[in-house]
């Protein structure tokens, strides 16, 4: 009797293999004349680590009975491949003296030569199982899933401000998986921040807000990836520190930067969910160009500083950016994962004190000097040069 | 009677209260009676010309009134008219 071994190289011999070049070749092919199919005969865990890019999964404990399946006409070239070229090899044979299929061949050395000559592998997109269970309260939401598990997961969310806002932002969205999560500030902390922004620490009294906070994000979710920019935002660097984001965060302190951010995000068509606080009240939309209002629709001319004190100035309820971070973290979930009604084209009021919302309408000005343009219209060489937003903002008597 | 949201800024200029209740039949009447009421409120909405300054958004319940008919927009009893001026907050 033959050995194990003996049968498949007997075997072998009375299927035909191809190289990996060659069937690199033929997918690669212009022509679409002879297409080729690819099965791929290994067990689930072995497809799951990784398969040829186009390939249909078979394994070959159900070889006979899926294949007519997925292969129904026996006339297709057929190429089947497991992890070495013996498995593939039997089922080739299956195929061919069984099952009549008329063009069949088996991958030599499996896909353990196609990587080897350096060719593409694919990965499926699933969670590893830590993921699954961090995940586990999204994705039996039917709205969320693991669809919008992946969406958070994909994402890039920029946070300006890792302040009264930006806390509260930075860890619950890092709790929700968003998989990189930009900080822009140039801050340290200060022990006056700790009545509201919770994202530091006594222990960080003094360190740069972007490495405190990131060291907050890490403790929550080792996964996300953070980006740090202890940079001040400005018309240098909006465009390039912005760009490739899918939503800004705007928990910006100064109205000039707040323009900037306006100009830039709307060249760009970058939607920003942007809060503001003060005392015991919040206001708080989503400036999404192209399909609402932008920040200079809402606000045309910036208010002389004598009626925008700051908080240092006015005081602010510790709790109510964290209320309004909240919120905004919430907007940005919707807009990743594409449900519910974001606040395009409404600004939201939070008092606190009365524990009301308010909503107000945001109408987009048909004249507006920054988002009636069409963005395609703006040269190269504009589009790093904005107007300068301190004089706009010092401008008003 | 309608009624006036106060924000927050101005409400210094109105000894502390957040909602106002004045007479009026237009914005432009409700808010002159508020200058009234309360005149350092005055310069912060009105400019020199006696328009409504720039910066301060004004609303009808929930639209703005620069979308109707500005200061002339009529304002009925149960009507509530809002006064926004921008928030930048910040710890500076």
């Amino acid at each position: 009797m033959p050995s194990g071994q003996e049968l498949i190289q007997k075997v072998k011999q009375q299927i035909r293999e191809i190289e990996p070049t060659d069937l690199h070749s033929a997918l690669h092919a212009n022509g679409a004349g002879d297409e080729v199919v690819v099965v791929d005969v290994r067990e689930q865990d072995e497809w799951d680590a990784g398969h040829i890019p186009g390939a249909l999964h078979v394994p070959r404990s159900h070889l006979e009975s899926r294949i007519e399946q997925v292969v129904p006409d026996r006339s297709k070239r057929v190429v089947l491949y497991c992890a070495s070229g013996n498995r593939s090899a039997l089922a080739a044979r299956t195929l061919e003296q069984d099952l009549g299929y008329e063009r069949v061949e088996s991958l030599r050395g499996g896909i353990t030569l196609w990587k080897d000559r350096g060719y593409e592998v694919q990965v499926p997109r699933r969670l590893a199982p830590e993921q699954r269970e961090r995940y586990s309260r999204h994705i039996i939401i039917p709205e969320v899933g693991l669809e919008g598990q992946m969406k958070l997961l994909d994402s890039k969310v920029l946070l300006l401000g890792a302040g009264g806002l930006g806390s509260p932002a930075a860890l619950y969205l890092a709790a929700a998986g968003v998989g990189t999560l930009g900080i822009v500030d140039n801050d340290v902390v200060d022990r006056s921040n700790l009545q509201r922004q919770v994202a530091h620490a006594e222990e960080r009294l003094g360190m740069p807000k972007v490495d405190s906070a990131e060291i907050a994000v890490k403790q929550i979710n080792p996964d996300v990836k953070v980006e740090k920019y202890p940079v001040r935002l400005g018309p240098d660097n909006i465009l390039d520190i912005i760009s490739g984001y899918d939503v800004v965060v705007d928990g910006l302190d100064n109205f000039p930067t707040r323009y900037l951010l306006n100009d830039a995000s709307v060249r760009l068509g970058i939607p920003v969910v942007s809060a503001s606080i003060l005392a015991f009240e919040g206001q708080l939309s989503v400036f999404a160009p192209g399909r609402g209002p932008c920040y200079r629709c809402l606000y045309p001319t910036p208010p002389p500083p004598e009626l925008a004190p700051s908080c240092g100035a006015a005081g602010v309820l510790g709790v109510l950016p964290g209320v309004m971070g909240l919120l905004q973290s919430v907007e940005v979930i919707k807009l990743i994962v594409g449900i519910g009604e974001p606040l395009i084209g409404r600004l939201l009021l939070y008092d606190a004190l009365a524990a009301s919302f308010t909503e107000l309408k945001v109408r987009r000005d048909p004249d507006c000097p920054i988002c009636s343009r069409d963005p395609a219209s703006i040269s190269a060489e504009e589009m790093g040069k904005f107007p300068d937003y301190e004089a706009f903002c010092a401008g008003v008597a | 009677m309608p009624k006036i949201k106060i924000p927050p800024v101005l409400r210094n200029a109105t000894s502390g209260e957040r909602e106002v209740n004045v007479e009026g039949t237009s914005v432009r009447e409700v808010l002159e009676a508020l200058a009234s009421r309360h005149p350092a409120t005055r310069e912060q909405l009105f400019s020199a010309e006696g328009e409504l300054n720039r910066y301060v958004n004004v609303y009808l319940n929930d639209e703005d009134v620069r979308v109707l008919q500005g200061l002339d927009t009529p304002v009925a009893s149960d009507d509530t008219v809002v006064i926004l001026p921008a928030m930048a907050g910040g710890s500076r």
